[in-house]
């Protein structure tokens, strides 16, 4: 048997009680519980906890270089750390954009400093020049320092044969194209989904299909050129039904939703409350219905957080002033517990949808409970609830719905390979 | 009535008795008008700002002639030419305006939900005159006092609400009161001039301004932003006009003695025939008449409301 320093008795793997055995970082067994001997090895009681594969967040902005004031890179692994995120996928549009290997380098040194052993910053590289839309970025510099996909998220591409060009050069380097999925025109200006609400509140709306006809292109280009795509933060019921019927056909496209989009609906706005303002916007019930269904069956592949941290007086303006976003790291995984008390989801599709399918997209590595694996895992009490209070958010953005309400379900330790990154 | 509203944002914050009574103050105040010495000691003492973040002659200088009728002594803050420039936050105005501890702030701002931004944030009553597309409730409850003077009720009448409905908070706030209290209300417009889910409106949709009009007892025309054909939402002014602006043929189904509204400033020969401004159906300078005899109103209510509760 190989050799075990560390053993956590007594923890929860999708109903069944092990002890959970690691050696040199990596997991060397699940065992049944009480029956693991392991003489030289320290000893933790895991107190009956759930243990779930460290998560990874393919959709975050940690703010860093350009608006530490929002966040930085140390208080945005800090948040990742406490909401159970091993790796995070932190998006290009910083200032300056992460368009070349100083940044990329710049940010890894940065998270390297501040966590040396996790989470783990796994940054996206501008897909053009400064995100304008103009030249391709140095896609080959990029992933030689360390990037692991390529996005102008935040800034659709207008440019369609600019967009299929940078798909083709990325897929040399064997980097996924992440694409932010909103036609540059009909969705200008608009603060909030186009509908009823909106037409009430006297805001502007974004159409549903503003997000539908980018995925639609994406999938024609995808299913074109026979490469492979992944679209960022769906919200609406058009998008699922289209990326059903493309992955019906084998096309490689792949895509995320984000936790808000699968519990609250437009009538969040309420009355501007722009804790709310995302971009997308939230959808209606309708939509939450799809994709909560596209979540179970795997038409959405994974989850994100779109974390977007902002300052408070940021958000404490008027509706159409206010930035789109919200903070989302500290919470993500309360928020998806949420769906698991209501038996929408099961611990196993956590598993899948906050790790193993986005290592698989992203060819990160992760934790399958199998030996050999990273021993990157969180141990999470279920039974824990937790006021997400200013002060209990670790990121320094406060900007989410759930501020100062209770949410269910606390991460209690996190280890990335075998180290503990994190404990309350 | 025990006024117990502390801001008024929106018109279905109201009650329809809230409206009634709305109209009966009204009524005395426009009598008060009429006196040669117009001018009462009911608000003597009391301070009323006006904030137009957004230009609007019209609707400041009805709410400032109603502060000085009711003896209130009234300030205007305008965006530029003071402290309050651009770059200052909606919040910080706030503030600012706290601090000179106002009885009343009357605002008019270009976001939709400014007004109860403030209102949120401020202990005097904030009194919205326009926000964004979003509300407009002054408007509305002028418009309606002017109908009332000529109807006896507005159960069994019929409006319709001609242009750009999209982007008008006048239109919005005229739909609630006008159903509110008992009218049905058309709308009618190009398409690109309809907000997207007109459907779930309490209104029936016309594209036709003759249809439109056929068995209407007022039709209420909005102002058409001239930029709107810039923004890719008509084809040109000219057949805006020739079709979609109000013309004495489209009357000519109307109910007898139908009344023709305009919020003002209008753009005469645009959405309005000239000549139907000025004829005999017209209300619109009667709109301008009692706006201040409403305005009067609520500066009262929300003066000397009883503050008891919220
Ligand atoms: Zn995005």
């Amino acid at each position: 048997m190989a050799h075990v320093d560390l053993l956590i008795r007594n923890v929860s793997w999708q109903d069944r009680d092990c002890d959970l055995l690691v050696g040199d970082g990596k997991v060397v067994e699940l065992a049944d519980a009480g029956t693991a001997q392991a003489p030289e090895a320290r000893v933790v009681d895991g107190g009956g906890l759930t243990v779930l594969p460290s998560l990874i967040d393919a959709h975050v902005h940690l703010r860093e270089p350009g608006q530490e004031y929002k966040e930085d890179i140390a208080s945005g692994l800090s948040a990742a750390a406490g909401g159970g995120f091993g790796q995070v996928m932190a998006m290009a549009n910083t200032s300056p954009v992460n368009d070349t290997a100083s940044v990329t380098r710049l940010m890894l040194q940065k998270a390297v400093q501040a966590f040396p052993n996790g989470p783990w910053v796994r940054p996206v590289g501008a897909l053009t020049v400064g995100l304008a839309g103009k030249e391709l970025a140095p896609a080959g510099e990029l992933f030689r320092a360390g990037c692991v996909a390529l996005s102008n998220d935040g800034v659709p591409v207008e440019n369609t044969e600019l967009f299929r060009r940078a798909m083709e050069y990325a897929a040399d380097f064997g980097l996924k194209v992440i694409d932010h999925c909103e036609d540059p025109w009909l969705g200008r200006g608009g603060v909030m989904n186009e509908g009823e609400i909106s037409g009430r509140l006297g805001l502007k709306g974004v159409p549903t299909v503003s997000e539908a006809m980018q995925v639609a292109r994406d999938i024609l280009l995808a299913s074109y050129l026979n490469l492979p795509v992944h679209l960022a933060h769906i919200s609406c019921r058009e998008s699922v039904e289209l990326i059903a019927r493309a992955k019906e056909r084998g096309v490689p496209v792949t895509a995320e939703t984000c936790p808000h989009y699968l519990l609250w609906d437009e009538t969040r706005v309420g009355n501007y409350d722009t804790s709310v303002r995302v971009n997308p916007p939230l959808r209606t019930r309708d939509d939450v219905l799809a994709l909560r269904q596209a979540v179970r069956t795997g038409v959405i592949d994974i989850l994100v957080t779109d974390h977007a941290p902002h300052a408070a007086h940021e958000k404490e303006v008027t509706f159409a002033d206010a930035p789109n976003g919200i903070s989302g790291l500290d919470t993500a995984l309360s928020l998806t517990y949420e769906l698991v008390r209501s038996g929408e989801l099961d611990f196993a599709d956590i598993a899948r949808l906050w790790c193993w399918r986005t290592a698989d997209i992203f060819s990160l590595p992760a934790n399958r409970m199998q030996p050999g694996d990273p021993a990157d895992f969180v141990l999470f009490d279920p039974d824990l609830a937790w006021v997400a209070s200013a002060e209990a958010l670790l990121s320094k953005g406060k900007n989410t719905p759930c501020l100062d309400k209770e949410v269910p379900g606390r991460v209690m330790a996190h280890y990335l390979g075998g180290e503990k990154v994190f404990s309350r | 009535m025990n006024w117990r509203h502390k801001d008024l944002l929106e018109i279905s914050q109201l009650s329809p008795a809230e409206i009634g009574h709305v109209f009966e103050t009204a009524a005395r105040f426009a009598e008060v008008n009429q006196r040669p010495i117009k001018k009462v000691p009911i608000l003597k003492g009391k301070s009323v700002v006006l904030f137009f973040a957004e230009a609007s002659t019209r609707t400041k200088t009805s709410f400032d002639m109603a502060g000085k009728r009711l003896s209130a002594d009234t300030f205007s803050l305008a965006k530029s030419g003071s402290s309050l420039q651009k770059g200052e936050s909606l919040k910080d105005t706030a503030l600012t305006l706290q601090a000179m501890n106002p009885d009343a702030i009357v605002i008019r701002h270009w976001d939709s939900g400014a007004a109860r931004f403030l209102a949120e944030r401020l202990e005097c009553s904030v009194i919205n005159a326009g926000d964004g597309w979003h509300a407009h409730p002054t408007q509305a409850l002028l418009d309606g006092f002017t109908l009332s003077r000529v109807w006896d009720s507005f159960e069994g009448k019929t409006v319709c609400i001609l242009g750009d409905v999209a982007h008008s908070r006048v239109a919005r706030s005229d739909v609630e009161l006008l159903t509110m209290l008992g009218a049905r209300v058309r709308v009618c417009a190009p398409r690109t001039l309809l907000p997207a889910a007109i459907t779930t409106w309490p209104v029936e949709v016309f594209s036709d301004v003759g249809r439109a009009c056929a068995g209407v007892d007022a039709v209420i025309c909005l102002r058409l932003q001239l930029e709107r054909q810039q923004a890719g939402l008509l084809p040109d002014l000219r057949e805006y006009a020739g079709i979609y602006g109000l013309a004495p043929r489209h009357l000519e189904k109307a109910n007898p003695g139908v009344k023709i509204m305009h919020p003002g400033p209008m753009n005469r020969g645009l959405e309005i025939a000239s000549e139907l401004a000025d004829c005999g159906a017209s209300l619109i300078l009667d709109q301008v008449a009692a706006g201040v005899a409403v305005r009067m109103t609520l500066l009262h209510l929300y003066l000397t409301r009883s503050r008891v509760s919220a």
